[in-house]
């Protein structure tokens, strides 16, 4: 394991900086993640990080997340023993090992969930997620597409109450799941899309852990360089910038449990005179210039603060709030047929010419 | 009449005001002890402009003095904060993420026990009222003397955080206590941060008080003693002693709500150029447009609402650098050193003051100590002064629409009478003392922010019933029910939760009512 790093305390401000970036606008503000982690982490030592072509076929792989409502989650803390709960309980049932912890999504709190969780059980991280950014729903990963299945997964409470789901589909593991969610108060942790070693290697998006702190680490030289963090965002992920401009009106709803909403953003600088608007489903998923679509979920749609650099949340959006948007690529297998059946336009409800 | 002061860190700035018209405005020196500064501001005024102390109908009172008190650390209380959440919460106790001076400061304890709310109103667990006495017996025995208490979703239902306070007065009779629903809203490391602040300068407000009351009373005053809050509403000084974290933002909020009666503009941006920096904020119907991120005081995050101010570093005491082709001026800064080091006071430093006397701005100090300077260079600086500040405030408007700019502050002659981008500079009579206005004129408000549960068909009613009572409890804080009105409104569904739930929040302000 000559190649092994680790992640320190003095890691945790970039990652949680850049994990806001590729959040695009939902994943729940990773503050608490970044705190846990650093509770988790000054008590238990750094979490060696693990690159996903190291992993030995036969590991046996648990991603690990936190389940419920970003709104919850800052009032209603974890327990100690919660954090490592959800996949020590599947870990049981599946009557295996656990070698390797990953990240379901890399964006938002649960970037740094995993972090924890790692710490607190001893064990190695996966530098690999299975999204490559956020996404609302448990199904919306790649794994789902190499035929992985979300259950058996493992949900656990603060209190200590522990369920294992084992369901005929992916969309009744969402469905159940978010039931008992509900029942748990809206914050629980999860243990989901049990994988082995080589099939991680297969089906999860490698290098995300680190790619969230190199643009937190970016961002945060090109400030204090005096540079623009902007630049640095959209060089770093191949992307492009949309706009920049001033908000002008958000427009929020609830729908079927999901903060659904609109902004609409009046153009500045080289923007001047144009509109935006960003709809969202806590994260971004369409973004659309005079009428006209110029970037759509599976890609990412990111909303970064036009001075700073730094992300903003579509639950933190708001009038005059002076922003520039990026777009950028998604994982390529997020474009294949299936993959946006899974977490295309379309599957949010709206129709795009590609 | 009714008199504003402003404590600041550096000045006692003191109005005299008939409804909005100053009959006097005086700047003096803050002192030690605070109150015999005010006692000698309200002297000055009287010498300005002789008045009857029974005419004063009441007097308002802005400072900066407990948010600095935080940021010394210095004259805080031994504290305890006690959360209820058990089984949750553990991984992150009370003060998890505070800079350890300042939980060394207030000798900082925390204490976790069973208790707080589902966001759906169940119980997380039932309160312990056995485990609450003995983390009680525990504070008593450590010397603890102001008592935070939180509880998971507090702002939804209060009850846990209340019975708590019983539980705990009963054991620790004398002990102030602080309530976390009382001060902030959801987030509870956020909140609970603000609760164990305010808990922390309980003591410190007490004797603050009453030193501000016994120096009214004792210039024959007899009206009511009001303190300027950071939205720019008043509390009484009851209220004052039992909140003192609610002061905090109120400095710059003065200095907005001033520069707005003064220029006779409630929308417009606001430039107050001190010493060392000039702040910008920007007011919407004559109030400041509050920041929307997480505010860190101290190195402490909390959620309070504080104005949106840009801070850049240009003030009377800015060094300036450089040649004419490429001036520097700021962000280092005499300071208060200014009418030490400054070249028209005799030193050998040359600052901001000095080019705008060079300019013939401003008659101050020597100018024949200035005459000397290259022409081209005083030009250049004060370009550089100029472009500065139309950036910052173009950085802060919201809208292309031309935004009138007051300039405010001692240090504001360095600004031009116009800027580039947004127009004419408004620079209204007593712009000195703008903070002490803004105290003067601040009103009575009214808040309510919680999370509803809506039925279909009934978003109208629950949003009629959440402004009856923001407008209900203004009234109840002194206002004037003819000139209560809503002055902000948000509603922000909550994502996942069942039943359509909604956090609401509602401010109303008045007019004070004034007796007699």
């Amino acid at each position: 394991m000559g190649t092994t790093r680790e992640i320190t305390l003095s890691d945790l401000d970039d990652i949680s900086r850049g994990a806001a970036i590729l959040g695009t606008g939902g994943g729940g503000d990773p503050y608490i993640g970044r705190l846990l982690a650093t509770a988790a982490l000054r008590e238990h030592g750094p979490v060696p990080l693990v690159d996903l072509g190291e992993l030995e076929p036969g590991a046996a792989v648990l991603p690990v997340a936190m389940m419920g409502a970003p709104t919850v989650m800052v009032e209603k803390l974890p327990s100690v023993d919660q954090i490592g709960l959800a996949a020590t309980t599947l870990a049981t049932y599946l009557g295996r090992e656990l070698t390797h912890v990953a990240c379901a999504e890399a964006g938002g709190v649960n970037s740094l969930i995993p972090v924890a969780a790692a710490a607190q059980l001893g064990l190695p991280l996966v530098d690999a997620d299975g999204m490559g950014r956020a996404f609302p729903e448990i199904q919306m990963v790649l794994p789902t597409l190499y035929g992985i299945r979300a259950t058996p997964m493992a949900i656990a409470d603060e209190k200590g109450n522990r369920g294992v789901l084992d369901t005929v589909d992916n969309h009744w593991a969402e469905r159940l799941a978010r039931s008992a969610t509900i029942d748990m108060g809206c914050s629980a942790m999860i243990s989901t899309y049990a994988m082995t070693g080589a099939q991680a290697r297969d089906s999860l998006v490698p290098g995300t852990l680190s790619l969230c702190a190199e643009l937190g680490a970016l961002v945060r030289s090109a400030r204090a360089g005096f540079r623009d963090p902007v630049d640095a965002v959209v060089a770093r992920l191949g992307g492009r910038r949309l706009f920049t401009g001033k908000v002008t009106d958000v427009v929020r709803r609830t729908v079927t449990g999901f903060a659904r909403g609109e902004a609409t953003l009046a153009g500045m600088d080289g923007d001047t005179g144009a509109e935006l608007v960003l709809r969202f489903q806590n994260e971004h998923l369409v973004a659309e210039r005079d009428g006209t679509t110029v970037a759509a979920v599976p890609d990412l749609v990111c909303t970064l603060d036009r001075e700073s650099g730094e992300a903003v949340t579509t639950e933190s959006l708001r009038y005059g709030q002076r922003l520039t948007v990026i777009a950028a690529p998604a994982d390529p297998r997020w474009h294949s047929p299936e993959g946006l059946a899974l977490a295309g336009p379309a599957y949010f409800g709206y129709e795009v010419a590609r | 009449m009714r008199i504003g002061i402003d404590v600041g860190g550096t000045n006692t700035d003191a109005v005299l005001l008939d409804g909005r018209r100053v009959l006097a405005a005086v700047k003096t020196s803050t002192t030690e002890d605070v109150t015999s500064g005010i006692v000698t501001a309200i002297g000055e005024l009287q010498r300005q402009h002789a008045f009857d102390p029974a005419a004063v109908r009441a007097v308002m009172i802005g400072t900066t003095h407990f948010i600095n008190a935080l940021v010394e650390a210095r004259r805080l209380a031994p504290t305890a904060a006690l959360r209820l959440s058990l089984p949750a919460g553990a991984s992150l106790p009370p003060m998890v993420d505070w800079p350890r001076r300042l939980v060394d400061a207030i000798s900082g304890r925390a204490y976790l026990c069973h208790g707080g709310h589902e966001f759906d109103g169940r119980h997380i667990a039932e309160l312990d009222e056995g485990e609450l006495r003995k983390a009680a017996e525990d504070m008593g025995r450590a010397g603890v003397r102001s008592v935070a208490i939180s509880s998971v979703f507090s702002p939804v239902n209060a009850e846990f955080e209340t019975r708590a306070a019983e539980i705990v007065a009963a054991e620790l009779p004398g002990v102030a206590i602080s309530l976390s629903h009382e001060i902030g809203r959801i987030g509870l490391l956020e909140r609970e941060n603000a609760t164990v602040v305010n808990a922390a300068l309980r003591e410190l407000a007490a004797h603050i008080v009453d030193g501000l009351a016994s120096s009214v009373s004792g210039a024959g005053i007899t009206a009511p003693l009001y303190l300027s809050q950071n939205d720019g509403t008043l509390m009484d000084v009851d209220f004052a002693r039992r909140y003192p974290v609610a002061t905090f933002a109120s400095g710059p909020t003065n200095s907005m709500r001033g520069a707005a009666v003064l220029s006779g503009l409630d929308t417009c941006a606001v430039v107050d150029v001190g010493g060392t920096t000039s702040d910008i904020g920007v007011l919407a119907g004559g109030f400041p447009r509050e920041a929307t991120t997480d505010v860190s005081v101290a190195g402490i995050r909390t959620n309070f609402r504080m104005p949106d101010v840009l801070s850049i570093g240009i003030g009377g005491g800015s060094l300036v650098t450089g040649e004419p082709a490429d001036v520097a001026v700021g962000p280092r800064s005499v300071g208060y050193e200014l009418t030490a080091k400054a070249l028209v006071f005799g030193g050998d430093t040359l600052t901001a003051t000095d080019i705008a006397v060079a300019a013939g701005r401003v008659a101050i100090g020597d100018p024949e100590r200035v005459a000397h300077l290259d022409p081209d260079l005083v030009r250049a600086a004060l370009g550089r002064i100029a472009a500065d500040a139309a950036d910052a405030v173009d950085r802060m408007r919201t809208s292309a629409e031309p935004l009138p700019v007051v300039a405010v502050g001692g240090g504001s002659i360095l600004l031009p009478d116009e800027l580039a981008g947004t127009g004419e500079v408004h620079r209204p009579e007593h712009y000195a003392v703008a903070n002490a206005i803004g105290a003067a004129i601040a009103q009575i408000g009214g808040e309510v922010d919680r999370v509803y549960a809506i039925e279909p068909g009934h978003r109208d009613s629950v949003v009629d019933e959440a402004k009856q009572e923001a407008v209900d409890r203004a009234v109840a804080a002194g206002a004037s029910p003819s000139t209560v009105e809503i002055v902000d409104f948000d509603e922000v569904p909550i994502p996942y939760l069942p039943g359509n739930a909604t956090r609401i929040r509602v401010k109303a302000v008045g007019d004070l009512q004034l007796g007699g």
